[in-house]
């Protein structure tokens, strides 16, 4: 049994060797930093999409778990308090002279107060709330189905999709928001959650109200909605991709 | 170029044939780079949350299984820490503390091991993604070509001789002694299992413990991800499945390296593998 290789050969095998890991890690961030790759890459998520949209119905339900289930204290995760002088004197009144507008292609735009929306007929569900970030955590939310929301001011047949624009701006200026498609929209696990484990929505998760559409990713979740707008597309809302993480690189479908 | 062991009065004669057909040759090498950008991106993405829990949440009121972190020295200095099931480790320099652009940073995984380097989620995903689809797809392809080609049967699944000789495999590969002549032309038999528990074993279970981390799929039938201990715990076994398949890919490479590299080499690129003589060969 003879070893192969010489020493020089090994030396050069070495260097060959080192040198296509930094040949590969050189190649790999210029080509994140190019138009064009990117979007290649981003035809993975139209792949996710159709896939899973073919794996799942559209009225497939979420997991749902017990009271023995729940994290003993819900995680808050981006902004814990919005700074807007306007957000925080309505929270200073406990919220009592906020009212969510609802508008864009509807038939009947409309603003529905915290009381209005807890008269509405209220879903509770213990479900696990998954970040993208890669950590989960299990939260007991009550609210109002989306679907009840929409019924009331009729949406109109052009319409495609929500946008929930939001009250907390992001540390660079731009304010937070979020869409779905309306599959998701009238999912019964979408609600717009005004308590969380049995108490009033804390404001570090989002209060007055947030959005849970459990089966995406966190960061669709937006918080502190302030508002609901239906629209035929979201290219003409801050950057066009549908969301503020989205117009950040990450996807607008987040099923995965 | 020449084997490297000359038949010295041997009874068989060394010889090239055609190893490696040209479509295993290209699904082989599309796995390398799937695999390599999937580990890569992936420790990328392992990197925004740095801690695997068991169960379904992450807070759950138990400490994470494994947690990479970085806590302060007392001149100020940053200390990468590594914990694993309740052990503690400094791991300074690799985990938890590494050198980015010559500057210490505090990050889990090294730069040099993620892709893209800096810490960027949104692209590690993007990557992640589109290369779990190159994998799958390859990966379907070469299942329906080995079984439909008859290579499966042919070549990977172990044979009645096999199995009986499974104790002097073992033997051979710790004296890191390799067959010549004609026994060299097939995959001996810890070679066949090994392949056969990456291919119907570890890549689909990865493939699964990835899918179970879907809010989307985990509506599929609502319970299966708790089937495997939650979505936390898929979380971990993908990765803990991750590291699996890089231990096999490091036997593999050693493995290649030992038993002719540049032989083994040229029969993966060009299908071409000479087969040592063998002195002894018992058909002649």
């Amino acid at each position: 049994m003879t070893v192969p290789g010489s020493p020089s050969r090994r030396k050069f095998l070495a260097a060959a060797l080192g040198g296509a890991c930094t040949a590969l890690l050189t190649g790999c961030d210029k080509l994140s930093n190019t138009q064009w790759f990117p979007k290649l890459l981003g035809t993975g998520e139209h792949l996710n999409r159709t896939a899973q949209g073919l794996l799942t119905s559209r009225k497939s339900m979420a997991q749902e778990f017990t009271e023995a289930d729940l994290s003993p204290e819900f995680r808050s995760n981006g902004t814990d308090y919005p700074d807007d002088p306007a957000y925080r004197a309505l929270a200073a009144n406990q919220f009592a002279d906020w009212a969510l507008r609802v508008d864009g292609l509807v038939n009947r735009p409309g603003d529905f107060s915290l009381a209005r929306l807890r008269s509405m007929r209220s879903r509770t569900q213990i479900t696990r709330h998954d970040c993208v970030e890669g950590w989960s955590a299990i939260g007991k939310w009550t609210g109002v189905p989306l679907s009840e929301v929409l019924a009331v001011v009729q949406p109109q047949p052009q319409a495609r999709y929500v946008v929930f624009h939001c009250a907390d701006v992001m540390d660079d200026g731009d304010p937070y928001y979020e869409s779905v498609d309306l599959d998701d929209a009238y999912h019964p696990q979408t609600i717009l959650a005004y308590a969380l484990n049995g108490k009033t929505l804390p404001i570090a998760n989002g209060a007055p109200l947030r959005v849970r559409v459990e089966r995406q990713l966190g960061y669709k979740m937006a918080k502190y909605v302030m508002r609901i707008e239906l629209v035929n597309s979201f290219e003409t809302i801050a950057d066009g991709q549908g969301g503020y993480w989205e117009d950040r690189g990450y996807e607008w479908y987040a099923g995965i | 170029m020449g084997p490297d062991n000359k038949a010295r009065g041997s009874a068989s004669k060394p010889y090239r044939y055609p190893r490696h057909r040209l479509a295993v040759r290209i699904m082989h090498w599309v796995n390398v780079l799937a695999v390599t950008v999937l580990l890569m991106s992936g420790l990328q993405i392992f990197n925004a949350h740095a801690a695997l829990y068991w169960g379904q949440s992450s807070y759950s009121g138990h400490p994470p299984v494994l947690q990479i972190t970085t806590i302060r020295g007392s001149d100020g200095r940053p200390i990468g820490v590594t914990r694993v099931l309740g052990h503690e480790f400094r791991t300074t320099g690799v985990l938890g503390v590494s050198s980015t652009d010559g500057q210490p940073t505090a990050r889990a995984f090294p730069a040099w091991a993620t892709i893209p380097g800096p810490q960027w989620l949104a692209m590690g995903r993007r990557w992640h993604f589109f290369f779990a689809w190159v994998f799958f797809v390859n990966g379907a392809l070469y299942v329906a070509y080995s079984v439909l080609t008859r290579h499966l049967n042919r070549d990977l699944l172990p044979t009645r001789d096999d199995w009986r000789s499974i104790g002097r495999s073992i033997l051979d590969h710790l004296r890191l002694r390799h067959p010549t002549g004609e026994a060299a032309r097939r995959y001996n038999v810890l070679q066949k299992l090994a392949y056969l528990a990456v291919m119907f074993a570890l890549l689909p279970l990865i493939l699964l413990m990835g899918l179970g981390m879907s809010p989307r799929l985990d509506s599929l039938w609502p319970g299966w991800v708790s089937v495997f201990g939650g979505r936390q715990a898929m979380r971990t076994l993908h990765f803990i499945i991750a590291w699996a398949i890089v231990l096999f890919v490091l036997v593999h490479v050693f493995e290649v390296i030992i038993s002719g590299f540049w032989n083994n080499l040229r029969s993966m690129i060009t299908g071409h593998y000479d087969v040592p003589a063998a002195p002894h060969d018992s058909s002649r």
